[in-house]
């Protein structure tokens, strides 16, 4: 998919830090993703100069995959999801020379780590109805409000934050899009506790917290766009697996084949019938990218994470019914603080229990199935009880 | 069994690219073959055929195949036919099964011709394919309806000295043949014989199908005289071939009787009003239109991945894996979409007037022929290596 000029940049690349040798020390991450960045191989369908080549989406993939072929060390995807998925994509669709000249390349590093501040005790489904409060005051803006299910703050050097700038007006309208420095004074982070035991996620309070106006994602007001255009890419982000057998599936097909002794008849068609779910939501991820290369994207993409989470937790429910007596201990309920998004290295017990969360996290699967109704098969929305209330009218 | 390559070797090399999108030439066609059954195929006109003795359409037959050459698309050029690939034949199956559309498909251009193209130099087989490309003969493959692909192929029909005797029940699209592919055991050895129905010794008789739009029917041999075809391997080859052609066709079929209920059942409930408001705004019937949709999607998908690799790709076993992958999700969800589509029709959907139980009855008679969902699967874990015990 990709053509050899970019081959032979990445091979360059690779050579230049000598990155596939093994009988020479680790390559320092940081430093190699820095280079790769500048020679446009970072998200290769950004522009020139922004990490990218201006080739199409598409061929991201290829090029991870020569690099890991060539033995290159991993991107810091793992770390950073929310700046890789939501930050960098939303950075250079709304924000300044500026903002994509400092902001992108520590992204893709790994130096900067994102989160995003968006849901809050009151506005979960509902995101519009965010209550943190953004008051002007001179260049800055003056936030205050309680965010919370903040993926890794605890880890994170800045924020995507969707705060009110404007309560009188209809709630989709008032909102403003900021960047947040999660150093600055007045920000405070409170470990939240999750069913694995773990602390992945975090309440994050803000109080008199000053955010300047060169640090505003897009226009005043503009908020609820810029917001759906980060969900966009994160749906995007997610897509099938790029090679048979990956993810939760392939952990269960694994253990399937390697312990004849765990297998059990009434088990087996219904991992066949995940296997059969999983290839084909791999043909549909591959159609999709296809039809995107087309110029031709179709709608498909929001069943996708609909059927990603049905899939993890069929496959991570099963894996623990065939483990049976193994299944019943888990590794470890200590409250720890995770610093990147691999599941698959933990121990089947908690991949089951943290795959509950793929059907509520960037959006649930019941408001995807009501975004699939409305704006692909064109039902009509259910009746608002809500009428279209101000900001300051949202009932909490 | 073949296990397949583990998923962490990088250095294997990139796997043969699919075509996952129709092109443009495969768009032109789909769109002749909409324009001719949209004036030629009313649900109406099927289901006032299917209570008839003529089950069959066969002006419709006759134009599919001297207006848009769907009877020689598989056939190679030497034999007149267009030399068309698995991709291009899925594209009008997907059509006829949006229209169940009552034409010998099935069992002449998908089967019959798979079988006989497989096995194209040995001269019976030659001829009939001159004749079935320019559609001047009809076919069908003489083998039970429900024989599973890649399982062991067995038949009851003994042939001596060119004469067949046996039963083969049920056979689809078996009134519309005028020549029936049989397999026998022939002195020991498996042989393709092309036998012609006649009223003494080789005797149809039709089944009252589940499928309203697909007939079956029976075959009864009493010393037929058949014209050998090819012995031996050759013979269990070509049969092979044509059951997973045929299962790879059938996963298209099912995905435009799929996207048939789909569509019907969304425009009925915008239109629909109960409670003062289109049942369509309800909330749970929302969710249950988005989730056939969310399927029919993996289903086109996974029918179009069938036909890429019939079409493009070398490996028997890779075929054979992306086919029963096909074959097992098409059915199921083929299948869901027309009981949905009947629940949410509420008592219109119930009643013969309306086309719903075409749809049902194609789509659960779909799954059962070329071999049901489980026993898909049950194949297929055999080639991946994951082993029911
Ligand atoms: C592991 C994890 C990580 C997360 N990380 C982040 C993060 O980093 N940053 C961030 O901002 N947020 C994060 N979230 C929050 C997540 O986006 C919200 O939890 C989610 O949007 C749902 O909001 P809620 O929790 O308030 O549930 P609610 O909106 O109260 O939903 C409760 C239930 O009602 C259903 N429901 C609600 N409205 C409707 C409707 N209209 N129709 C049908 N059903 C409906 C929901 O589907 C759900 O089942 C994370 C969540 C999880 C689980």
């Amino acid at each position: 998919m990709v053509d050899a000029d970019v081959r032979g940049r990445i091979a360059r690349l690779v050579d230049e830090y000598a990155a596939g040798d093994p009988s020479r020390p680790p390559v320092d991450r940081g430093a190699f993703l820095g280079s790769r960045f500048d020679a446009g191989l970072a998200w290769v369908h950004f522009p020139r100069g922004l990490g990218g080549l201006g080739l199409p989406r598409t061929a991201q993939i290829a090029v991870e995959g020569e690099f890991a072929r060539l033995g290159a060390p991993a991107t810091a995807q793992a770390d950073n999801v929310i700046g890789y998925g939501m930050a960098a994509p939303t950075i250079l669709e709304f924000g300044t020379a500026e903002q994509r000249d400092t902001l992108l390349r520590p992204i893709f590093t790994g130096e900067d780590i994102w989160c995003q501040l968006f849901s809050e005790p009151g506005a979960g489904s509902d995101l519009a109805a965010v209550a943190t409060r953004a008051v002007r005051d001179g260049d800055d803006w003056v936030v205050t409000g309680q965010k919370v299910w903040t993926s890794f703050a605890h880890t994170a050097k800045w924020a995507i934050l969707l705060a009110r700038t404007n309560a009188d007006v209809p709630k989709h309208r008032g909102l403003t899009y900021f960047i947040a420095d999660m150093t600055a004074p007045g920000v405070e982070v409170r470990p939240l506790r999750q069913l694995t035991g773990e602390a992945e996620f975090n309440e994050v309070f803000f109080t008199d917290v000053r955010v300047p106006d060169s640090a505003r994602l897009g226009d005043e007001g503009n908020g609820w766009a810029v917001a759906q255009g980060t969900l966009m890419n994160e749906r995007m982000a997610i897509g099938g697996g790029a090679t048979r057998e990956s993810g939760m599936l392939g952990k269960l097909a694994g253990l399937w084949r390697d312990r004849p002794e765990l297998r059990r008849p009434a088990l087996h068609d219904r991992l066949m019938q995940l296997w059969v779910e999983a290839e084909a939501y791999r043909f549909s991820s591959e159609r999709q990218r296809q039809q995107l290369l087309a110029g031709r994207p179709g709608p498909d993409g929001s069943g996708s994470k609909v059927t990603y989470a049905q899939l993890n937790q069929g496959s991570t429910a099963l894996e623990l019914e065939v483990l049976a007596a193994e299944g019943l201990h888990h590794e470890d309920w200590s409250l720890r603080r995770p610093t990147e998004s691999n599941w698959l290295a933990g121990g089947a017990t908690h991949r089951y229990l943290r795959t509950k969360g793929n059907s509520i996290e960037g959006g649930t699967s019941e408001i995807l199935l009501n975004v699939i109704a409305e704006r692909v098969l064109g039902l009509p929305r259910e009746p608002r009880t809500d009428g279209s209330p101000t900001g300051k009218d949202v009932p909490r | 069994m073949t296990a397949i390559p583990p998923v962490s070797d990088s250095s294997r090399p990139e796997p043969r690219p699919r075509q996952l999108v129709i092109n443009e030439d495969q768009e032109a066609l789909r769109t002749a073959v909409r324009d001719l059954l949209s004036d030629h195929a009313s649900w109406a006109s099927v289901l006032a055929r299917a209570e008839t003795d003529a089950p069959y359409d066969i002006s419709l037959w006759e134009r599919l195949s001297h207006d848009l050459g769907v009877t020689g698309l598989l056939i190679p050029e030497e034999f007149g036919g267009a030399g068309g690939n698995a991709r291009d034949l899925a594209v009008i199956s997907e059509q006829l099964g949006a229209f169940v559309a009552p034409v010998p498909f099935l069992g002449s251009a998908v089967l019959a011709t798979a079988a006989l193209v497989a096995v194209r130099s040995e001269p019976v087989a030659s001829e009939l394919l001159r004749r079935l490309a320019g559609g001047e003969t009809t076919a069908t493959l003489g083998i039970s309806a429900t024989t599973v692909p890649g399982g062991v192929l067995s038949t009851t029909v003994q042939s001596v000295g060119g004469l067949l005797t046996g039963t083969v029940t049920p056979v689809v699209d078996l009134a519309a043949a005028e020549h029936i592919i049989v397999l026998t055991w022939d002195e020991g050895e498996p042989a393709l014989y092309a036998i012609a129905p006649d009223a003494a010794t080789a005797v149809v008789s039709a089944i009252t199908p589940l499928d309203l739009t697909r007939p079956i029917g029976g075959l009864e041999l009493a010393a037929a005289p058949g014209r050998l075809i090819v012995r031996g391997d050759p013979a269990l080859a070509a049969v092979a071939t044509a059951l997973v052609t045929g299962a790879a066709m059938l996963a298209a079929e099912q995905v435009g009787v799929a996207q048939w209920a789909l569509d019907t059942t969304v425009a009925y409930l915008k239109d629909r009003h109960q409670f003062g408001r289109p049942i369509g705004s309800f909330q749970a019937l929302k969710h249950r239109m988005a989730q056939v949709w969310r399927r029919v999607g993996l289903a086109r998908a996974a029918a179009l991945a069938a036909a890429d690799a019939l079409a493009g790709e070398s490996d028997p076993d890779e075929i054979a894996r992306v086919v029963a992958v096909a074959a097992s999700y098409c059915s199921e969800t083929s299948v869901f979409a027309t009981e949905e589509m009947i629940q949410l029709h509420g008592g219109i959907g119930m009643t013969w007037e309306h086309p719903a139980h075409l749809y049902l009855g194609r789509a659960k008679a779909d799954e059962l022929i070329l071999g049901a969902p489980d026993q898909h699967r049950t194949r297929l874990a055999d080639l991946v290596g994951l082993p029911g015990s």
